[in-house]
């Protein structure tokens, strides 16, 4: 009954990757914004089930998968500039809790008003017709829509890598981030970069939100789970670290994915159980600077 | 404890007032179920058929004029949340009796408060111990099928015609755990050889680390014993990894709510069990009158299967009460116990021991290609009782 043949434990850490892919996407969003802004958004899990909605909303009217693939990161990311402009804002400089609480209780209203919406049951969302069906990788098959996704996260990963680092405006966002008084000083307006910050981590998040729906449908509840998870992988990788962000994300992929194979009760457990470990041996976390945050 | 003569008189005074009130006041039941939650398309079917059961009840006059009245309250799923509720069903809003419970652990929660101030309480969904005498009692009646005899149905059916090999994915709770012993059960007569046996937690949304494992073993039959969305969301992911392609996907209750959800490429050649399934309509004259009431009252919309349970759950106490002439619960348990009635699907009593609903149970596969916009999702391939040898024993449950 136990045999683990070369071929399994090799199509076993493909999939952790693609589940790494996808918690990538999911911590990007929540470690941009607390690196820059200081602000642990609570409302992240929120901005990613209404990511889904909005695909679900989108589809229904155009009937494309790739216009929504598009549609839904500018939607949800146009929401966010709003939230941060008219919510967050005034709380700038009132210490890390005030923004917190706010985003915690918005996370409730929104999912409320989905609620209202479109009701309190799941709606299905198919796999769009061309990346459909399962492909064989050489170890086993695999679904071509997984496949889809790392490419996804990865060209996600590498674009805002670019914007960062080799634009002028990540030349400012970093500037921001590094002192905003001197920023200021020196005459950026650090509010408008905050603002494209918090709409740009919530539109990642949307996308997140948009790709999952595929998976497992869209279902107001979608975005609790994802909330904790996004949290660990921001934890592990250390707080504001893109790079740890990936690096954490596959990892806890493989991790989880490999727990499942040996001993899948634990498998929820192995994801935070390294969360511990890598907080007592390395309390900033992986790629962490110590003592930010 | 000093009773003063102006307490006794107050209660002296009170009494006639009360039993006033009490030929009066509506009949109360309660229903907790989990409306938000992993389970919360079923468990809104079974209030909009439990609403028809009482909307029927009302119009044919209630009990003597006396009307029922439904007191929905959200369970989360939660056990501690719906003895919570149950308590204050029972206690805060005086409920007569109490129907619902949409989980095989969150239903012993109930029964157990319920157990506690001896009120009826009549469980619509899966659950092996409730029959069993340490969690049974006098006042608890169990309408939904129970795993032993679901499983045990489609293990007889699907073991003979799709193969010996079998893996488990199961949900880790009570439902999971109990069907997977009803189709083990089932399987012995067949000598079914048991390769891999998985359990997820529930509530999960990404089952692709579980699906390698399967995909490598190549079995036969893949029962993946879950429900609500898990079950929506496993069958789609299964489906995604090619599993199709060598192993025949069983649901031990392939869920109506779950199908619409998941699609129908997810479910394509998908084979389970029900309780109910809206096309009996074709043979069975209850389920035709049930489902036309039920598409009047709902915009022409059919009733799923575990909406049906919370029909039946509600009608066969209402008739009780009205069979007994009172709401008074002992009369109206052995009331209840000595029913047979026809409420839905074809024949149905209480079986006397544990108070276990004897029905049948349908066995039917998901259809390739419905058309566009089209209820009927399934087809029923086999029908399995209603016969008391699907239950487990008497004794064997403990009961004398």
């Amino acid at each position: 009954m136990d045999s683990y043949p070369l071929s399994l434990l090799a199509l076993q850490a493909f999939t952790g990757l693609a589940l790494g892919a996808v918690y990538v996407l999911l911590a990007t969003g929540l470690s941009l914004i607390f690196g820059l802004l200081q602000v642990v958004n609570f409302a992240h899990g929120a901005f990613f089930m209404v990511g889904a909605y909005a695909g679900v909303f989108l589809f229904g009217m155009t009937g494309n998968f790739w216009v929504c693939l598009l549609g839904v990161p500018v939607l949800i990311g146009l929401g966010g500039l709003a939230v941060e402009r008219v919510l967050v804002r005034p709380l700038y400089g009132r210490g890390i809790d005030d923004p917190l609480l706010l985003t915690f209780g918005l996370s409730y209203v929104m999912v409320e008003v989905v609620r209202l919406l479109w009701g309190k049951g799941g709606i299905p969302f198919d796999t769009p017709d061309l990346l459909q069906g399962a492909v064989d990788i050489g170890v086993g098959y695999f679904p071509l829509y997984r496949l889809f996704v790392i490419g996804v996260a990865a060209a996600v990963m590498l674009a805002l890598w670019l914007l960062i680092e080799r634009t002028r405006m990540g030349l400012v966002i970093r500037a921001g981030a590094r002192d905003p008084v001197i920023a200021r000083v020196l005459g950026l307006d650090v509010g408008r970069v905050w603002m494209l910050v918090f709409g740009l981590g919530t539109g990642i998040a949307g996308l997140a939100g948009l790709l999952a729906a595929p998976l497992q449908g869209a279902s107001p509840e979608m975005g609790a789970t994802v909330l904790a998870e996004a949290f660990v992988v921001t934890v592990v990788g250390g707080m504001g670290s893109l790079g740890g962000g990936v690096a954490a994300g596959l990892l806890l992929g493989v991790v989880v994915s490999m727990t499942s194979l040996f001993a899948p009760e634990m498998a929820k457990v192995s994801m935070y159980a390294l969360m511990a470990l890598v907080l007592l041996v390395r309390p900033q976390g992986l790629f962490g600077r110590a003592g930010a945050a | 404890m000093t009773l003063t003569r102006r307490a006794a008189l107050a209660t002296a005074l009170a009494m006639p007032a009360l039993s006033v009130r009490a030929q009066t006041a509506p009949i109360r039941i309660g229903f907790p179920t989990p409306l938000t939650g992993a389970f919360g398309a079923e468990a809104q079917d079974q209030v909009r058929a439990a609403e028809l059961a009482v909307a029927q009840f009302n119009a044919a006059g209630g009990l003597g004029g006396r009307m029922a009245e439904l007191l929905v309250r959200d369970d989360r799923l939660n056990p501690g949340e719906a003895a919570t509720r149950t308590l204050e069903l029972i206690e805060k809003d005086k409920a007569d009796f109490i129907v619902g419970g949409l989980s095989a652990a969150v239903q012993l929660a109930i029964n157990n408060v319920t157990k506690q101030r001896k009120v009826l309480f009549n469980s619509i969904s899966q659950s092996d111990a409730i029959n069993e005498a340490a969690d049974w009692s006098r006042w608890t009646f169990h309408e939904a099928l129970n795993p032993h005899m679901t499983a045990g149905a489609v293990g007889r059916y699907v073991f003979p015609k799709f193969g010996k090999r079998v893996a488990f994915l199961t949900a880790d709770y009570a439902y999971g755990h109990e069907m997977v012993r009803g189709f083990q059960a089932a399987g012995a007569a067949f000598g079914i050889e048991v390769v891999a046996d998985i359990r997820h937690p529930i509530g999960a949304s990404d089952f692709s680390p579980f699906l390698p494992r399967i995909q490598a073993l190549k079995p036969d039959v893949l029962c993946i014993c879950n429900f609500g969305r898990d079950q929506q969301i496993s069958m789609k992911q299964a489906t995604d990894f090619g599993l199709k392609r060598t192993t025949k996907l069983v649901a031990p209750v392939l869920l109506y709510t779950a199908r619409v959800g998941g699609g129908a490429e997810a479910f394509a050649g998908v084979v389970g069990g029900t309780s109910y399934y809206w096309k009996l309509e074709d043979t069975v004259p209850s389920a035709r009158a049930f489902n036309d009431a039920f598409r009047k009252m709902h915009g022409g919309r059919v009733p799923s299967d575990y909406g049906a349970l919370g029909y039946a759950g509600v009608t066969t106490v209402l008739a009780a009460a009205r069979a007994a002439g009172t709401t008074e619960t002992e009369r109206v348990v052995d009331a209840l116990a000595a029913l047979k009635y026809d409420a839905y699907k074809g024949p149905q009593y209480y079986r006397a021991c544990d108070h276990q609903s004897v029905q049948s149970v349908l066995i039917i596969g998901s259809k390739d290609k419905p058309g566009a916009g089209d209820a009927d999702l399934f087809e029923i391939l086999a029908q399995d009782g209603p016969d008391e040898a699907m239950l487990r024993g008497c004794t064997a449950l403990g009961h004398s």
